[in-house]
């Protein structure tokens, strides 16, 4: 089944986009990642430890070439310090893509939706291939998509919060209105809160904590890559329609 | 030469561009970005472009994030 989802020209095989944070080690990274099946990969960048040099590298267990890796802007609160990171990433020498987070509050990690769009709009301008880390508003996600955002990315819920798709209904109304690819990101907390968010027709799920905090995080790895097969293909399976009261599975007829 | 690299004053006799810099901290140039006195550097430049007394230096890499 051909279901592979393209952003700008680049083909994504897996639904289930996974972040490389909160492991306990490189090697459970890796493991977890390779029984996720997921092809997108999310990295932070950050400064190079250069008193501590270990001759470690993320990379060296995360093959650039077998996976792509998605620079993020973690850490942000403003424009300027988002576009930085954003410049170094490119400049790191990989791709243009860049996940954005311009963040407005520490407690919540809640996108600054005013900066967010700022940043948008310069980086999309720049050559960037933009995944704006967004809220589930849907007039933030039209502002994004006119700005030039390639994709948007709502949260389902606060990062690391494992609340799951806090407003299903508001995803629903991003999904009518944007063209752009939705892919939900933040708050994934276990297996059915990302199938919901590919049942609502999302086209792909962010998770890190959801499994890197798990009791064994390669098992809910696995769990995910099967929880986002199964909702996206219930997704185009075209579900029952929800009803009030029964209508018999068994016929009448032959009754005694 | 006194620099400051990564937030951490380096002292060197033997830097004097990109690379030595990056060559005298055992740091692969491929995996890197670096940007000298808040200004980018291309990959490109590194062999070339020369460190002065007192450049500020940042030099990044991917690490595990969500």
């Amino acid at each position: 089944m051909n279901d592979i989802l393209i952003i700008k020209g680049i083909e994504f095989k897996s639904r289930l986009w996974v972040g490389t944070g909160k492991y306990k080690d490189f090697d459970e990274t890796k493991k977890a990642i390779e029984a996720s099946g997921a092809d997108v990969v999310t990295v932070a960048v950050r400064r190079v430890n250069i008193i501590d040099r270990k001759s470690e590298n993320l990379l060296d267990y995360i093959d650039p070439k077998k996976y792509k890796i998605l620079p993020n802007t973690a850490g942000c609160y403003n424009v300027e310090d988002a576009l930085r990171y954003s410049r170094l990433a490119r400049e790191a020498g990989i791709s243009d893509l860049i996940k954005l987070e311009v963040i407005g509050d520490e407690k919540t990690l809640f996108p600054d939706t005013i900066g967010l769009l700022k940043a948008t709009e310069i980086l999309a301008k720049e050559g960037f291939i933009v995944l704006p880390y967004s809220n589930d508003d849907p007039i933030m996600a039209k502002r994004l998509e006119d700005a030039g955002a390639a994709a948007v990315m709502p949260l389902g819920a606060p990062i690391g919060s494992g609340l799951g798709i806090r407003n299903p209904y508001n995803i629903k109304i991003i999904l009518e209105t944007v063209k752009l690819p939705v892919i939900v990101d933040a708050g994934v907390g276990t297996a059915s809160d990302a199938t919901i968010a590919m049942e609502l027709g999302c086209d792909a799920v962010l998770i890190n904590t959801g499994i890197a905090g798990a009791k064994d995080p390669i098992a809910m790895a696995e769990a995910m890559k099967h929880a986002v097969i199964a909702g996206r293909l219930a997704c185009k399976a075209g579900r029952i329609p929800r009803k009030l009261y029964a209508t018999a599975s068994s016929p009448f007829d032959g009754m005694l | 030469m006194k620099l400051i690299v990564n937030g951490e004053l380096f002292e060197t006799s033997k830097s004097e561009t990109i690379l030595d810099l990056l060559n005298a901290l055992g740091i692969e140039p491929g995996r890197v970005a670096v940007e000298v006195n808040l200004t980018i550097v291309k990959k490109a430049d590194y062999a070339t472009f020369r460190l002065h007394e007192g450049d500020g230096i940042e030099v990044v890499n991917f690490v595990g994030g969500g």
